[in-house]
């Protein structure tokens, strides 16, 4: 009696959780572990795989165009992560007013978040156009001189930039709207009392207690500035990308472009890799910035 | 909207004297906002306007805001030039069966680890919770390899299966299902029904918001991909809209005019504002989420 329930018991459990597990197993599982073999291999998709040690990460090492991609996302994180965090927190002060109208501002910046990145890259690549888009227009109407964006290499990344933080703002700020949203009332209430200024209620109240949302939104910031592709991969004029390649344009240039199966699954674990040591130190330097109380 | 009134009642009050220092405030607040939702929808408006131009009136060193003549040439002009019709039917099929699969999977699953008792079972959740740290360009490699060797590029399955199986569906499920009361299955129980009407009749209709929020980010997902699709739709019956449209700016089709570029962003980012515009509160909702899957 008992065996037969347990076996009845097993054969719901098969049945709920078979159609998953066996999709995990085949499209996430097993590619994990296939694509960290792959590491030690030269594999061109066409002979057999050809086992080479650790020649992909020496080479990896010694690949100007690898650093030169690392450098491109460090320029990224340095301009867009403070602009995107700024911005995002400047309009969540501002939608979290019960005014009038508020739900289609609120709607309204979200709107570039719903979007592809596809339709966002091509859009701004108009705007960004040197002689014909809309932004070099507008700064000739004050007087400025616009540069070629994307025409440039030494400009193109910044208009990534510019175009990434617009897209990202609305992700960003519905964090800090609940964040707002989570500080109590009274921690005002006792300030307004005690005579203190918006100013001063803000500095002393609100910053302090959005720390975790900060935190948290920093951290996902990251995360997603190292992983950045198709606005890198659409929009500069093809001879302006040496000035914007990024990591993972690189692994797929060298998967699927020059068919170096090997070498592009290695920069995929280095870059798992700096993603990781990255989410561990922020979590280490927590401590000495983030509050959750006052 | 408790807390919403108190903050009415609470900077109404003190500051009945001076209205008309309230008034000021209050309007620099909506000038802020205006010029807030100004920037984040002038883009898209930008887009529209340019898809509805001539060609000839495009290329213009002031640019025209409101389209004069108004045409749909670019339109058709895309139509003869790419089969949008076919991509927009592969767009929506790949979205519409990749979400109802995800669902259908993840919920059975989170059932299992939710509802059901068997040994080992924290220990293979343990397991599924690894798998979302990991970046989606680690797996990309050998999902394309395996995808290659099944004979599955330039296919329905291949664009739909391996986005099928995430752990983020299963985690955000289980969540939801862990919150129901034990007692409404053992009273079913009593009545004589097994786990599949239970799960089919009492918790699945019991756990709408989070089937709702997990069918928006599924959707959003398989809507806006890029850079899967990008490897396995190689030729045009396959392809999905984000994938055709980014041809229109790189390779043999790429072209100059930005009004049938446009006229292809429009295309493509239509539908799903609509449905943002219908399931505003569930867009918010799961992209706040997403971020906790990196």
């Amino acid at each position: 009696m008992a065996g037969n329930r347990g076996i009845q018991k097993w054969g719901w459990v098969l049945c709920f959780l078979a159609p998953s597990l066996a999709g995990l197993l085949v499209f996430v599982l097993g590619p994990l572990v296939y694509s960290l073999r792959l590491t030690f291999y030269e594999w061109n998709l066409l002979s057999a795989p050809v086992y080479v040690g650790l020649d992909n990460f020496v080479n990896l090492y010694h690949d100007a165009d690898f650093w030169l991609a690392f450098r491109h996302t460090l320029t990224f994180i340095v301009f867009y992560i403070p602009a995107v965090l700024i911005l995002a927190l400047g309009t969540a002060l501002l939608l979290n007013r019960p005014l009038r109208g508020m739900p289609f501002f609120r709607a309204a910046v979200f709107v570039p978040v719903v979007s592809s990145w596809v339709v966002v890259a091509l859009m701004w690549k108009w705007i960004f156009n040197p002689r014909y888009g809309l932004l070099n227009w507008l700064l000739a109407q004050v007087g400025i001189t616009g540069p070629a964006w994307l025409f440039d290499p030494d400009t193109a990344l910044y208009a990534i930039i510019i175009a990434s933080v617009w897209k990202d703002i609305g992700f960003v700020t519905v964090m800090f709207l609940g964040g707002l949203q989570g500080i109590s009332e009274s921690y005002y209430e006792a300030a307004r009392i005690d005579g203190a200024t918006s100013l001063g209620r803000l500095r002393f109240i609100t910053l302090p207690l959005l720390t975790p949302t900060t935190f948290f939104a920093l951290i996902i910031s990251l995360i997603n500035s190292f992983q950045i592709f198709e606005q890198v991969w659409l929009m500069p004029e093809s001879f302006a990308s040496r000035g914007t390649t990024v990591v993972v344009e690189q692994i797929v240039n060298h998967a699927f472009r020059y068919n170096q199966m090997g070498y592009a699954a290695t920069m995929s674990w280095v870059l798992f890799a700096v993603i990781f040591a990255i989410t561990i130190v922020q979590l280490r330097l927590q401590k000495r910035w983030v509050h959750y109380d006052l | 909207m408790n807390a919403e009134m108190s903050t009415i009642r609470h900077t109404a009050a003190p500051r009945r004297q001076h209205t008309l220092g309230q008034l000021a405030a209050d309007g620099l607040h909506y000038l802020a906002l205006i010029l807030l939702a100004l920037v984040m929808l002038i883009p898209f408006a930008w887009m529209l306007s340019t898809s509805l131009k001539p060609t000839e009136y495009i290329l213009r060193a002031t640019p025209q805001f409101i389209p004069d003549p108004l045409t749909l040439d670019s339109y058709t002009g895309l139509l003869d030039l790419m089969p949008v019709d076919r991509m927009f039917f592969n767009s929506t099929l790949v979205a519409v069966i990749g979400t109802a699969g995800q669902i259908l999977v993840g919920a059975m699953a989170a059932y299992a680890f939710a509802r059901l008792h068997w040994p080992g079972r924290d220990r293979v959740f343990a397991l599924y919770l690894i798998t979302m740290m990991v970046p989606r360009q680690v797996t990309l490699i050998p999902l394309f390899v395996l995808i290659r060797e099944l004979g599955w590029v330039n296919s329905y399955q291949g664009l739909i299966l391996p986005g099928l199986f995430g752990a983020f569906g299963v985690f955000l499920l289980r969540q939801s299902f862990l919150t129901l009361p034990r007692d409404l299955e053992e009273a079913a129980f009593i009545d004589g029904a097994n786990h599949l009407t239970i799960f089919w009749r009492i918790v699945l209709p019991l756990s709408k918001p989070a089937l709702a929020t997990l069918a928006v980010l599924s959707f959003m997902e398989y809507w806006n991909a890029y850079l899967w699709p990008l490897f396995v739709a190689r030729q045009d019956a396959f392809m999905t809209l984000p994938v055709g449209l980014a041809k229109l700016q790189g390779g043999p089709r790429a072209l100059t005019q930005w009004n049938m570029v446009m006229a292809g962003a429009v295309i493509t980012v239509l539908p799903i504002l609509i449905v943002y515009l219908f399931a505003q509160k569930w867009f918010i909702r799961s992209v706040t989420l997403s971020g906790i899957k990196g």
